[in-house]
Order: C-alpha cells, then sequence, then structure tokens
C-alpha cells in the first residue's frame, strides 16, 4: 500500500479536470442528486462510496451525460457538457465508462469490441486499432481471449474487456460505475487489480465502488455520499480512520465491522 | 391426369410471383428498417411520422394500397416509376405497393427486436462517443435483427401470399394464371387449387425452414 502511494503522489496533480457545481437532479419526486458540487483534478483517484440509493451510481452517469441533470453545470476540461448530439458525442470520446453490467456489444468479439471506438469514432486505421486493441487486451490479462465473444468469458474477463474497451479510446478521465459488484468474489480482484495500476500509471478516475480496500489503496480522496448529498471528502486514512459525519461512522460501522 | 396444365405457363406465373416477393421484400426490408430507426430517434417529427405511417398503412387493406398505387399514383398523378411496357409499370407498382405494405410489418418486428437489446447496450456505445445513428446502426440494429428473424420470416410468408393481390392490377403473377385456368379447366377445378395451393407451400416452406436455422444459429447470446 505504502509502494502505491508513494508512485501516486509523483503524479503531478494539476488543474481540474471534472467539475460539478451546484448539481441537482429529480427522478419523478426523488430528489436524487442535491447541490452537488465536486471537483476532481487530473491525475486524481476519487473514490465514491456510501448506501444504496445514494445517488452516487447517478452522479458517476451524470458526468457524460448518460443522465442529464435539472440543474448545475458539469465541465470537463473547462468545457461544459453539450447538449445531445456530435459536440457531446466527441465529449464522451474522451470519458471512459466502465459499467457494473460490463455492456460489452454482444455480437461482437472481444477484439472487435476494443476496435469499435477506435474505428468508428477515431477513425483509427484497422491495423492500427487492432495492435493497440491487442496491446491493450494483454495489458488487463485477456489477450488469449481476443476471439471469443463476451458470453462465453467470464465476468471478471469481460469487465476486463470492458476496460481495455475504454482505455482504446485514451481517455482524459476514466469512471467506474460499481464495476465489481456483479462480479463473483474471486473475480473481484483481478479487475481490481488492473484498476490499481491504471491508477498508479496516473489515470484520473472516478470510482462508485463497495470495496474499501480499493478505496484504501487507490483513491486519492474518498467521496461519501447519502441521500443524494455528499457528506464527507477526505483522504481515505481520514476517512476510515476518523469519518466526521454520523451517517459515515453508521455506514461504515455496517460494512467494516463483519 | 395433369393434362389440363398443358399450355399454360406454370413456371413462369411462378416466377413473377418470386420475383414479385424478392424485390418486395428487399424494399420493405429497407423502408422497414428506416421506418424502425425513425421509430425510436430522438427527433420528434420523425417519431410521430414514422408512428403514423406503420398505423395508417399497416391497417389499410393490401387491395386498397395496391389500387391506390395503379389508380392513383400511376393513372392519375401519372407515376411511371422506372418505365417500360405497361406490364413492366403494373410490376413495379405492384413491388412499390407491396413494400411500402409490408414495410410496417417489418418495422414493428424489428421495434420488438430493438426492445430484445438490453439499454446498456446502447449505453455502452453512447459511452464510447458513438452518434446516434452509429449507436443504431452498429450495435443495436445488428442484435435486433438477430433477435427477430423467426418472426421476419413470417413475415416473408404473408408477403409471398400477399403477393397473389397484385393481380389485382393486372400483374401475371401465379394466382392470376389460377383465375384463367378455373375458367377454362372447369372439369379440374379442384386439382387447379391443389396445384396452385402446392406451388406456395413449395415457395414458402423452405423458407421458413431456412430461417428458422439461420434463427438459431445468428441468435445473440448473452
Amino acid at each position: 500500500m505504502s509502494e502505491v502511494s508513494v508512485t501516486k503522489d509523483a503524479v503531478e496533480k494539476t488543474g481540474e479536470l471534472v467539475a460539478l457545481t451546484g448539481v441537482n437532479k429529480h427522478f419523478g419526486a426523488l430528489h436524487v442528486l442535491q447541490d452537488v458540487n465536486l471537483s476532481i483534478a487530473r491525475g486524481e483517484v476519487v473514490v465514491v462510496i456510501g448506501p444504496s440509493g445514494s445517488g452516487k451510481s447517478t452522479l458517476c452517469r451524470t458526468i457524460n451525460r448518460l443522465e442529464t441533470i435539472d440543474a448545475g453545470t458539469i465541465t470537463i476540461d473547462g468545457n461544459p457538457l453539450p447538449q445531445e448530439g456530435r459536440e457531446l458525442a466527441r465529449l464522451r470520446a474522451d470519458v471512459g465508462m466502465v459499467f457494473q453490467s460490463f455492456n460489452l456489444f454482444a455480437h461482437k468479439t472481444v477484439l472487435q469490441n476494443v476496435m469499435l471506438g477506435q474505428l468508428k469514432v477515431r477513425k483509427t486505421d484497422k491495423k492500427a486499432a487492432e495492435e493497440k486493441a491487442r496491446a491493450l487486451l494483454d495489458r488487463v490479462g485477456v489477450g488469449t481471449q481476443a476471439d471469443k465473444y463476451p458470453s462465453q468469458l467470464s465476468g471478471g474477463q469481460q469487465q476486463r474487456v470492458a476496460i481495455a474497451r475504454a482505455l482504446a479510446m485514451d481517455p482524459k478521465v476514466m469512471l467506474f460505475d460499481e464495476p465489481t459488484s456483479a462480479l463473483d468474489p474471486e473475480m473481484i480482484n483481478e479487475v481490481l487489480d488492473v484498476m490499481q495500476q491504471l491508477a498508479r500509471e496516473g489515470m484520473t478516475m472516478v470510482v462508485v465502488t463497495h470495496e474499501m480496500g480499493f478505496a484504501r489503496s487507490a483513491a486519492n480522496r474518498v467521496v461519501f455520499m447519502a441521500d443524494g448529498r455528499i457528506l464527507e471528502e477526505a483522504p481515505p486514512e481520514q476517512f476510515f480512520s476518523n469519518p466526521r459525519s454520523d451517517r459515515a461512522k453508521d455506514f461504515l460501522s455496517k460494512i467494516l465491522h463483519h | 391426369m395433369f393434362d389440363f396444365l398443358d399450355g399454360y405457363d406454370l413456371l413462369g406465373a411462378f416466377w413473377v410471383t418470386v420475383k414479385l416477393t424478392l424485390y418486395s421484400a428487399a424494399g420493405s426490408l429497407i423502408w422497414g428498417t428506416i421506418l424502425a430507426g425513425m421509430r425510436v430517434s430522438p427527433v420528434p417529427v420523425m417519431r410521430v411520422f414514422s408512428t403514423a405511417y406503420v398505423n395508417v398503412v399497416r391497417n389499410t387493406p393490401l387491395t386498397i394500397v395496391l389500387l391506390f398505387t395503379s389508380l392513383g399514383l400511376n393513372q392519375t398523378m401519372g407515376v411511371k416509376l422506372f418505365g417500360g411496357s405497361s406490364d413492366d409499370v403494373n410490376f413495379q407498382l405492384a413491388v412499390l405497393g407491396l413494400t411500402l405494405y409490408t414495410a410496417t410489418f417489418v418495422c414493428e418486428s424489428l421495434r420488438a427486436g430493438i426492445n430484445t437489446v438490453p439499454v446498456g447496450q446502447a449505453e455502452a456505445a453512447r459511452a464510447l462517443g458513438l452518434s446516434f445513428t452509429q449507436v443504431l446502426t452498429l450495435v443495436v440494429l445488428p442484435q435486433a435483427f438477430r433477435a427477430v428473424v423467426a418472426p421476419l420470416a413470417n413475415v416473408l410468408i404473408a408477403l409471398t401470399k400477399n403477393s397473389t393481390i397484385a393481380a389485382a392490377i393486372s400483374v401475371a403473377e401465379a394466382s392470376a394464371l389460377m383465375k384463367t385456368m378455373m375458367e377454362n379447366e372447369t372439369d379440374s377445378i379442384t386439382l387447379v387449387f391443389a396445384v396452385f395451393a402446392f406451388g406456395f407451400i413449395v415457395l414458402t416452406l423452405p423458407v421458413g425452414l431456412l430461417l428458422g436455422w439461420v434463427s438459431k444459429r445468428v441468435a445473440v447470446k448473452r
């Protein structure tokens, strides 16, 4: 763990990459995001935790506008999120996203999954795209599965392919929406290892997760959400050893003591 | 026993049926896919148009659609399509009418297919930065098509049999010949019926079997 934080600190964190200001969102009568302010620096790893229904997944999904917001502003690299259309598509290409349910394209092979965005969005030529895809698949440890279909892979392998698919776009920031929640316990670590490695390499990451171990070891900052609000933001050591809010104390006592 | 068949171009008539079906199938597959795309598009005008079109045309008897292409489009408005002899024009009008009509069923089948594709597939595609059209053509529709091969086979079989209505606008397909034969071969009417019924089964049965097999082969495993 100490080794991780040393390398992490070596990465220069300059400037604000993602900024949410006064973000509000309703699902009908439910106020899922209430005046959320959050700023994420380049190279920073922010882990969002909180009880289910606290709005953390929604928060994550607003950053690439998979969820629209009712009020407030979200900027990425200084540019406010555009309306639906070409501009938004261009921005999304720079924001990698990894889903709880993997969402690999079921009709395409693993290799094609990782090549699709490069070919159709980045307009990379086929040879370069395939080379890059294979390199990324090797990097996440599923290089030998390149020609299989997603349904032939285990959950952990699928999720690693999904990470490779997002990385193929050279994103500025990666969003992880509960990436290990749908995995069998023995597969969680293989995905977390890949994420740890990414964090070490200085990728800007927003990670919604229930994996407290990952939060402790890889996060620069932990954001605790409950009932649509950010209640606490602190470095992991501080948050886990000395949470300030009662909700956070309550939450931690429930998940850490058994 | 089959003497009554002498002097009739049975194969030629069925060949016209096959051509009518193939051209109309291709046309309705294309137009139906476009309609389905419009039906799920983010642009309200397109959705409204497609919904209205499907509901109006699907609920209009095919005879009326075909008579409209002939009497309305051709004779009143002077639409000649690709031109040629009056037989050619009638054939083209029949293909047009069958396409306009069958596309609505293709559209509705495809829309059902689109609903079988999990939302996450489109979300992942959008998250990569693909445009709406790309999401639809690269990710959603390929999976939707695979899910609806069997229903589309039904549409194709219905289309094959519906092509007999083209006789109403003087296209010399199988049922037009049947009508002629029934007038001339009054002694063998039952056999005439049987021959034509058999002819259609020969055309449609393999389609159903083949596409049933294809349906299993291409099914998306999740």
